[in-house]
Parts: structure tokens; C-alpha cells; sequence
């Protein structure tokens, strides 16, 4: 039994949902994000957030599989701040609906003055309507100085409590990074861009497995919905501990979602 | 937390998977150097690679998280507007 936290379903075949619930996937969170293409017109934003709010739950639940959404406008099309406020009001609706447990992914891509003024609005939004947070990190070179812009910008809203965000796409240069300032981390098993099972496995090692979880990122890239129970095998076959296996990929996550009410996978 | 198997354990894992991956480089390297020049300079990526590369050899350890910080921008203020969307994994020092 496991849970993905981090999943783009609607850019994956109901053959997708099929397998991860064969692979023991018993709940998902889908954050909203980029579609491997810009939306022309908030119009594009609410007919998504409307696919992560009534159909995925839907296309999910035929699979036994409990669909959650996180609602926000993606830093890859922050770039334009006119035109993401003009999306950011149609968050507060969206946040009302009985799968979403908050705001994301939001975070950083380039690491631009734009896309860190959205970020700061957005995490304003969040700690306005009391949300959990899921961020984003950017990519490769990017990471490092982003994972740190965005932890002082959440350390500039006093409101915020580190223990309710959740930092994703962590690699060994920014793991101890966020554990250290009481974020919680995810870490995605991603092909070449991101962490292999074998290094998000050595991370665990290294960095302990409290505040800390695995996902796919799945989404319209090349990427692997059954990430997560390959990890599992791959913790496993090293000698890991089931009880480890199970906080990873279950009980981390369970952890912190159940912190929305929402949530009960 | 440790590694939970012995290093002779280890070895056996992993020996074969890393083998490949350390031809794989090796015949990358080739490939680079046999294809025809078509720049003066060689590409910062390369350039990076190979500081990567020293790297794994100077004996010292966290070299995963060392090689991350040799391809990452060590800038701290916001660049003015993003000029892209995608990212290259490593960064063209002047
Ligand atoms: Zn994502």
C-alpha cells in the first residue's frame, strides 16, 4: 500500500491509473502545474482546475485510487504578473472544493523577480484561507539558489509554520538544506533530471526519514507513474526495514496531508 | 541511518549497473571528441563535465552533493526576467 504525493495525472492514460493501483497506490495529490504548454487565457486555468477538481477524483476512484489537488499558478507562468493575479482569483473557489488540500505547486523556475513576487502573493493566499503548501523547486543549476530564495521568502510571512510546507524536488545539495529549517521534503524519482531510487535511497540513509517523502512527478514528460513502488523494491532489496519502507511511502505522507482534515486516504 | 548491507554487498548490487555507467561516459567522451569541431570554445556543459569528473577522483567524500554544487549558480539575488523556461545543467562561467 503507498501513497503518490506528487502526480500529474491528467497528462497520464487511464491505463496509468490501472497499474498504480495493481502496484498497491491507494491515494494521490496532483498539484497544479504546468501543461508542457503556456495557457493562452485564465479561462485555460479554470477549465484545469476544474479537471483536478471533478474529473481526475472521478477517473481515479474507478481504480479504487482517492484523488487530491493542490490549486495555484505554476511559476513556469508566473513570468507575466498581470495575467497570473488575474488566475490567483480563481484560487479562493477552488480551495472550497472536498479534494483540495491547498496551495500548489508553487515555488520558483528561473528564479526571476516575476515568479518571486507571485511565489510571496501566493503564500500570502495560503496563510489568508490557513492551507498547507506544496512548492515546487526549480531544475538542475537552478535549484540550489531557488531552494534558498524561496525558504527566506517563506521565512519573511511570520504566519507561516515550516512544518505545514512541503519543499519537492529535494536532491543531496538541498535535502539537509530544508530539513533544517523544519520544512518537510519530497524527493522525485524523475529520469535524468532528478533522483534515481538508488540516490533518493542514499538521501534516507543520510538525512533519516523523518519529514520526508517520494513521488514520480509523473506528468506529460518522460517519467514513470510506477516511480514509487520501484523505490520501495529498491529500499528493500538494500535491507531497509518494512517499517522504513511503509513511513516513506505511506505513513511521511499520510503524516503530513492529514494536517488538512481533508485528507483520509 | 547507515547502509543497512556491508560494503561486499554493495559492490555486488551495484557493481555492474555503475560499470555500464562509467562506459557510458567513457564512449560519450569518445563520441564528443571524434564528431567535427565546430566551435573554438568548448561547450561550458563539457567544461563542467570534466570538473565533475576530477571530482569523483580527489578522494574526498559527498561527492554527489559536491558535483550538484559544481553544476549549480551559485548567485543569490533574482535574475531580472526569465529569458526561458527550461534549465541546462550547468552554468556558463565567464
Ligand atoms: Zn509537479
Amino acid at each position: 500500500m503507498y501513497i503518490d504525493p506528487h502526480i500529474h495525472m491528467v497528462s497520464r492514460t487511464t491505463d496509468d491509473y490501472a497499474r498504480m493501483a495493481q502496484a498497491g497506490c491507494v491515494a494521490i495529490t496532483e498539484p497544479a502545474f504546468w501543461a508542457g504548454f503556456d495557457r493562452s487565457s485564465p479561462a485555460g486555468f479554470y477549465d484545469y482546475f476544474r479537471q483536478l477538481t471533478e474529473s481526475e477524483p472521478r477517473r481515479a476512484a474507478d481504480f479504487g485510487i482517492k484523488h487530491y489537488a493542490w490549486i495555484c499558478i505554476n511559476p513556469k507562468e508566473a513570468e507575466d504578473p498581470g495575467f497570473a493575479r488575474e488566475v490567483m482569483q480563481l484560487i479562493p473557489e477552488f480551495l472550497d472544493k472536498p479534494n483540495v488540500l491547498g496551495v500548489g505547486e508553487i515555488g520558483l523556475n528561473k528564479n526571476s523577480k516575476n515568479e518571486l513576487a507571485i511565489f510571496e502573493e501566493q503564500v500570502a493566499i495560503a496563510d489568508q484561507y490557513n492551507q498547507l503548501i506544496l512548492i515546487h523547486t526549480p531544475h538542475l543549476e537552478d535549484k540550489l539558489k531557488g531552494t534558498k530564495l524561496i525558504m527566506d521568502a517563506i521565512k519573511r510571512n511570520t504566519n507561516i509554520d515550516p512544518g505545514r510546507v512541503l519543499i519537492d524536488h529535494v536532491e543531496e545539495h538541498t535535502a539537509k538544506l530544508v530539513l533544517d529549517e523544519g520544512f518537510w521534503c519530497g524527493m522525485t524519482l524523475y529520469p535524468d533530471t532528478k533522483c534515481t531510487p538508488q540516490r533518493a535511497t542514499d538521501i534516507i540513509e543520510m538525512y533519516g526519514s523523518e519529514r520526508i517523502w517520494i513521488n514520480s512527478a509523473g506528468d506529460w514528460g518522460c517519467s514513470d507513474p510506477l516511480a514509487v513502488p520501484k523505490c520501495r523494491v529498491e529500499m528493500k532489496r538494500r535491507g531497509h526495514s518494512r517499517e522504513t519502507i511503509e513511513k516513506i511511502s505511506f505513513g511521511n505522507p499520510q503524516r503530513f496531508l492529514g494536517q488538512c482534515e481533508k485528507f483520509t486516504p | 541511518m547507515s547502509v543497512p548491507i556491508p560494503r561486499s554487498k554493495v559492490v555486488d548490487l551495484y557493481f555492474m549497473e555503475h560499470r555500464a555507467k562509467v562506459l557510458d561516459i567513457a564512449a560519450f567522451l569518445d563520441r564528443h571528441d571524434r564528431a567535427a569541431v565546430d566551435s573554438n570554445e568548448e561547450d561550458f556543459r563539457m567544461t563542467a563535465l570534466r570538473t565533475a569528473i576530477e571530482i569523483l577522483l580527489d578522494g574526498q567524500g559527498d561527492r554527489a552533493r559536491r558535483i550538484q554544487e559544481s553544476f549549480s549558480d551559485h548567485s543569490t539575488e533574482p535574475i531580472e526576467k526569465a529569458a526561458m523556461q527550461g534549465a541546462l545543467g550547468a552554468i556558463r562561467k565567464s
